[in-house]
């Protein structure tokens, strides 16, 4: 790993079965990221910026190539380690928010700490912290259905910036809001990425998200065709 | 203890599909203890009524005696052993002799056995004292059941043939003087009671008998070669073996019952997995691992169980508790089923019935979670987060 460098991507090939054939989602994709990077995947649906998103995540595996995530090959992660991984450094934001309906603002946050066993009074302090980070100090005791879709994106935020990851994920995470909330809550990522150094990674085909990115990686058809600072 | 607690949320907040599935569980925990427990107070019950009106301590058989052939009845009967007298003389044994006869109510021909006890004897407690007269006329006693089958009332005349032991026919008028009710169909139906010396002197069959019923205080039973031993537990396998074919046929019920519930259980789970499949892929994205998603639903589906055993106690104990204490009033014409029934019958649950039960179903309901939670495991946090 080079210095400063947690990301590499090197000529990654992602192909789905699809009928009798196959479809390439990634086609020789090369990139690297470095930390505290605050970068975006745009283009049009069917790109590969999702797909991008989830091998990083090691959400899924290349099907050629290598991904390198903080030192280690995502292909080559048993379904524990991958797991481990996603709980110790990675934090996603999903366009849909996926909270856990059942569970109220505070312990939607506080899952991913649990899964970390981190002790109850470690466990208070960093969720009310997470909370304010998103101003969502009042909601504590509110279950998702109780919140608007904008204060749901920032609950789903929290809980991805609880644990105070190396990297955050997140695809199209203003899809459901509207400009003022989009706005607000890109402000607030931007803050946690500058206050932080946490490296921020969209999908994203929003305008608005795209105003906000520190570096652009335009990809078509699976591959790179632009790669902007 | 996070599967535990996710599993615990989720099923609260599935609310009434939630306690639906529950009450069902619990009324099948209620129902299969309750009937446990009856076949359980059955047993006891039933043989104490046996014990008490016909085998006693046990009985000694005259080698040829073969209840179940009605043929060897006219050679089964022997000189009671000089041993044994001297226990009838004490009152802890009583000489039985049976003989084949026949009656003719309302003009119509049945056979019967006829039975000869002592009206003296207090080895079984059956109402016999009306035996002892000193009337010519034969005094008979007959079952209520035999009463009931044949129009028998007290005071009745009865026509009754035998054949005395050297083939001789002879017959005799008698005269009921009681009709006793009892709860043990054994000594019932088919016979008629009367004093065991006329029946000697009508067979001709002085000091002999076809068994001995020994007092409940026997020790051990006396080796007798032309005698032997029949022990409670030989004299009451009957009843036991109906217990548990009637216990058998109750599985069956259980097992329907248990299935329907199961399937509720099932189809909740299924239907959980399915339309959670996002929620389970954000676990995922979490940081959970897939065992850990299992265990999640799994638990959450088993919680059903432990749910049904609170609701179960809230309405079951007081229910059961009440049937054990008031018992199940049996009617009168159980009488006919063969089994020896008290009036009123009580549940006796034990700590394995009540145990066991929720053991079973408790498994049972974990296996039916588990099955499709296992499903999780084909899928690719992908698939499941699209």
């Amino acid at each position: 790993m080079k210095n400063n460098q947690i990301i590499s991507i090197e000529n990654v090939i992602k192909r789905f079965p699809m009928g009798k054939g196959e479809f390439t989602a990634l086609d020789g994709v090369d990139l690297t990221f470095g930390k505290g990077e605050f970068a975006g995947f745009v283009g049009p649906s069917g790109s590969g910026k999702t797909t991008l998103l989830n091998v990083i995540g090691s959400l899924d595996t290349p099907t050629q190539g290598k991904a390198t995530v903080l030192g280690q090959s995502v292909g080559d992660l048993s379904e524990k380690n991958a797991a481990r991984l996603r709980n110790e450094h990675l934090g996603f934001i999903f366009q849909t928010y996926n909270l856990l309906p059942v569970y109220t603002v505070f312990e939607n946050v506080e899952f991913p700490l649990l899964l970390l066993k981190m002790p109850a009074a470690d466990r208070g302090k960093a969720v009310l912290d997470a909370l304010e980070w998103v101003g969502l100090s009042d909601k504590e005791k509110s279950k998702p259905a109780q919140l608007s879709g904008g204060e749901c994106q920032r609950v789903a935020i929290a809980r991805a910036m609880v644990k105070k990851p190396k990297i955050v994920l997140a695809d199209e995470p203003t899809a459901n809001l509207d400009a003022k909330n989009s706005h607000r809550i890109l402000q607030t990522m931007e803050t946690l990425n500058a206050e932080l150094q946490t490296t921020f990674l969209f999908a994203t085909h929003d305008d608005k998200v795209i105003r906000y990115l520190h570096r652009k990686i335009t990809l078509e058809d699976g591959r790179v065709a632009g790669d902007e600072v | 203890m996070i599967a535990l607690k996710l599993a615990y949320r989720n099923l609260v907040g599935a609310g009434l599909r939630t306690w639906l599935n529950v009450g069902v569980l619990s009324f099948i925990y209620v129902l299969i203890i309750w009937h446990q427990g009856l076949f359980n107070g059955m047993y006891p019950q039933t043989s104490r009524f046996v014990i008490r009106e016909e085998i006693a301590g046990g009985q000694y058989w005259h080698k040829n005696y073969d209840p179940f052939d009605p043929l060897a009845v006219e050679d089964s009967h022997g000189i009671i052993p000089s041993r044994l007298r001297a226990l009838v003389r004490e009152n802890r044994a009583a000489p039985i002799l049976i003989r084949q006869g026949t009656i003719y109510p309302q003009g119509r021909i049945q056979p019967v056995l006829l039975k000869g006890i002592d009206p003296r004897q207090t080895v079984l407690d059956i109402p016999i004292a009306k035996l002892l007269t000193d009337s010519d006329t034969l005094p008979i006693m007959a079952g209520y059941l035999m009463a009931q089958k044949n129009g028998f009332e007290v005071g009745d005349v009865l026509t009754i043939r035998w054949r005395d032991t050297n083939g001789t026919y002879d017959a005799a008028d008698g005269e009921i003087v009681e009709i006793m009710h009892t709860r043990v169909p054994t000594i019932d139906m088919g016979q008629l009671w009367i004093p065991l010396d006329r029946l000697q002197q009508m067979a001709l069959l002085p000091d002999e008998a076809t068994l001995i019923v020994a007092g409940r205080d026997i020790q051990e039973p006396l080796n007798l070669p032309e005698w032997p031993f029949k022990g409670q537990d030989f004299l009451l396998k009957d009843i036991t073996d109906m217990i548990k074919a009637k216990r058998v046929g109750g599985f069956f019920l259980y097992a329907i019952l248990l299935f329907l519930a199961l399937l509720a259980v099932f189809d909740t789970q299924v239907l959980a997995v399915f339309r959670r499949r996002k929620e389970i892929g954000t676990l995922m994205a979490l940081g959970m691992v897939r065992s850990g998603v299992i265990a999640v639903f799994t638990i959450e589906g088993a919680l059903h169980g432990i749910l049904a055993v609170g609701m179960a106690a809230l309405y079951g104990i007081p229910i059961l508790l009440f049937s054990a204490y008031k018992g199940i009033p049996i009617p009168s014409s159980a009488e006919g089923y063969g089994l020896a029934f008290p009036v009123r019958l009580f549940p006796v649950y034990s700590a394995w019935l009540v145990g066991g039960t929720i053991l079973i179903i408790m498994l049972a309901v974990t296996i039916v979670s588990y099955l499709p939670s296992r499903k999780i495991t084909g899928m690719k946090p992908t698939e499941v987060l699209r």
